[in-house]
């Protein structure tokens, strides 16, 4: 079943917006929230929904579960990190609508796609035993089950500035060649720990190994979706001033607590 | 006993010597001991009449292992065990260096242990359990345990090891499963709450984990044992439908996951005493135990009481707020990313605040305190002010609320620091001291 708004904003959070939503609906899809979003991952919803009802726009939130229909609209995509058995339990359901991801993908739909939900966003996976599992093709990226994981806070320099969160990975993924990352990394492991990359960038399709959640710290991130989305399901963009100085405080101190 | 081990006792009881000097209560001497006789364990706990008792699970296991020391020695039972938070082998061993003389014997008839997930193998290597009490399988935030399948694995194996009898958690399908696991002749008890208050099972574990499929809670039998809590939110009895109900108790630390903890130590004091099991005894000695340091310890500030609350994981965080949350008093929030308390904090974001929304919190300190107060906000509780410094921020908390009942939620290492801020200032047992044990 799809569940629209099943996490409507509380008033509280709402109100701290102090203006009306007069701008539009925007539609955030959630994708499989149950099975893949362990590591606190539902917190970039959360984050996205506030900040749209923030700068006046009107947030509606579907939870999109295995076997559900496909929600009738669809602005921005997120998706989590799950375990072993969570991946197994909704790959079925990604098969059934891999070419419309892929239309919404190449249609400039922005996505952000964290940890097991980016990695089968991309070519392959190659498990340890040397299978090999397809994902969507949607980022040329190819992951190696690997034996030691990859732990720990990160610091990326990217094209919405720093960004900082928690890694915790055990596949280690290589880019295409002419696949562009998500960032660089100043602090931490990233995509496989030697070649500097974290993440990938196709169109407005983020895949990232960033926890944290990665969006409520890094506000400059999460409002850079959410222009691409509202432009395409408003027509326009005009943001409002959010009192963003918990967010930095937050962010600024991990980036100097690691950067040193 | 073998020279290898009592060469190992005399080197683990320098070495225990030299850290108490020093003032540190570590696990080195176990580590000491561990070197020299890697089966030290074996030898000295192997043999003892009653038995060796494993307590593990995620959540609830030093509250539920004390308890069960408290019921098993108000029997009369000699009980070695090890204090609080020292639930690795090499923590075991340390406490039993104190113990034990160099020809390896222990004054004791039965050891209860409280083990790690993880390290629970690892001792069950060593020594094999002839009971063991799994409580529950939520996923910690400590990187070690990546994963919450993983974890489950890891309490099954442990099932497997054990040697006589299982109580088991009938409400956690991760732990109901293992009775499928068990080698043959393994008898099987359960704990659980009672089918009238099954709506609030979701106060005791994190949403999102559980899977739909889970599979239907296990038939129970007359011997088993289910949580009634009493209408004044403060009592309970402990029902066991084909024997001797055992009850109204009042336990002194409050909520309905420590009532589950007394219901799953009953079940596990039944099963050990048998016959000799007194219901009179048991009440008496569940209403005696104090709560675990920063287990909702209560601190007495200048006659005002300060709740320090411990909280470590998603499932641990919602059942704290949910037994605090309908008494709202001045709040603080201390979060630390050290290794010992997970150095990941995105699960707070699988925690939902809202019931501090009303009264707000006061003051969100710890290494993330801003990371905490961010957290609040996408909630819509008011934050007051944040201060990173912990001492600074216990001082200003306490000056800012003198004369009225207080209330800190903690992560591991911020709750230490804290803890022995309060000892100092207000004269506190130091952790590994507690009077009671
Ligand atoms: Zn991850």
């Amino acid at each position: 079943m799809s569940t629209q708004s099943s996490r409507l904003l509380p008033d509280a959070v709402a109100g701290l917006a102090g203006r009306p939503a007069d701008k539009g609906e925007v539609h955030l899809v959630h994708l499989y929230p149950r099975e893949m979003s362990i590591y606190g991952d539902l917190g970039n919803t959360r984050c996205l929904a506030a900040r749209l009802r923030w700068h006046g726009y009107t947030p509606v939130v579907h939870d999109h579960h295995p076997g559900a229909p496909w929600p009738e609209r669809a602005d921005l995509l997120l998706g989590g990190g799950g375990q072993d058995s969570g991946q197994v339990r909704v790959q079925d359901d990604l098969a059934v609508h891999a070419d419309r991801l892929r239309e919404l993908a190449a249609d400039g739909v922005p996505m952000l796609m964290i940890c097991g939900m980016y990695q089968l966003f991309g070519e392959a996976f190659i498990t340890v035993e040397g299978q090999r599992l397809p994902g969507l093709g949607i980022l040329d990226v190819t992951t190696r089950g690997n034996a030691t994981r990859m732990i720990g806070p990160v610091v990326l320099d990217t094209e919405f500035g720093p960004v900082v969160g928690y890694e915790n990975h055990s596949g280690s993924t290589v880019l295409g060649e002419s696949q562009q990352s998500f960032g660089r990394v100043r602090h931490g492991s990233g995509n496989n720990g030697s070649d500097g990359t974290e993440g990938a960038r196709t169109h407005n399709v983020i895949g990232s190994y960033l926890h944290g959640p990665v969006l409520p710290a890094n506000p400059a991130l999460a409002d850079g979706l959410l222009e691409v989305a509202a432009r395409r399901a408003t027509g326009g963009w005009a943001p409002e001033e959010i009192d963003d100085a918990i967010a930095h405080q937050a962010h600024d101190r991990q980036v100097r607590r690691l950067l040193g | 006993m073998r020279p290898r081990t009592t060469a190992a006792l005399a080197a683990g009881k320098v070495a225990r010597f030299a850290s108490r000097l020093r003032g540190g209560g570590s696990a080195l001497p176990g580590l000491v001991t561990e070197r020299i006789d890697p089966a030290v364990l074996r030898h000295t706990l192997g043999s003892l009449p009653r038995g060796v008792v494993v307590v593990s699970g995620t959540n609830g296991k030093t509250t539920t292992t004390k308890m069960l020391v408290a019921l098993l020695r108000a029997h009369g039972l000699r009980v070695f065990t090890n204090p609080t938070g020292s639930n690795f082998t090499r923590g075991v061993i340390s406490s039993m260096l104190g113990e034990i003389g160099l020809r390896g014997r222990l004054d004791a008839e039965v050891a209860v242990v409280e083990l790690d997930e993880a390290h629970a193998l690892h001792f069950a290597a060593q020594v094999r359990p002839t009971h063991a009490l799994l409580l529950n399988v939520a996923r910690d935030q400590l990187d070690r345990f990546a994963e919450i399948d993983h974890t489950a694995q890891l309490l099954t194996r442990l099932g497997e090891q054990t040697t006589e009898a299982v109580v088991l958690n009938a409400d956690d399908s991760f732990i109901s499963r293992i009775q499928d696991r068990l080698r043959p002749g393994v008898q099987v008890r359960w704990f659980g709450v009672d089918p009238t208050i099954a709506d609030r099972l979701p106060e005791l574990q994190e949403a999102d984990v559980r899977f739909e499929d889970a599979q239907a809670r296990p038939d129970l039998d007359g011997e088993d044992a289910l949580l009634l809590p009493a209408d004044d939110g403060r009592s309970f009895t402990v029902r066991i439908p084909g024997g001797q109900d055992v009850g109204p108790v009042t336990l002194r630390q409050r909520g309905l996951a420590a009532m589950i903890n007394a219901t799953a130590a009953t079940t596990m004091a039944r099963q050990l005493l048998g016959e000799d099991f007194s219901v009179a005894v048991a009440v008496r000695a569940l209403e005696a135990v104090n709560p675990p340091f920063g287990r909702g310890e209560v601190i007495d500030v200048d006659a005002s009481p300060l709740e320090l609350v411990l909280v470590k994981n998603p499932a641990g965080f919602t059942v704290a707020l949910g037994t605090y949350g309908n008494e709202p008093v001045a709040t603080m929030v201390a979060i630390n990313d050290n290794y010992a308390d997970g150095r990941d904090v995105s699960w707070l974001y699988d925690v939902s605040f809202e019931s501090l929304r009303e009264r707000g919190v006061a003051l969100t300190s710890g290494v993330r305190g801003w990371d905490m107060a961010l957290r609040l906000r996408y909630d819509g509780v008011e934050v007051g002010e944040v201060e990173t410094d912990l001492d600074v921020a216990l001082d200003r908390f306490l000056a800012a609320h003198a004369g009225q009942p207080t209330r800190i939620f903690c992560t591991y290492t911020a709750m230490m620091h804290l803890r022995r801020r309060l000892a100092d200032r207000f004269g506190l047992a130091r952790f590994g001291e507690d009077p009671a044990a």
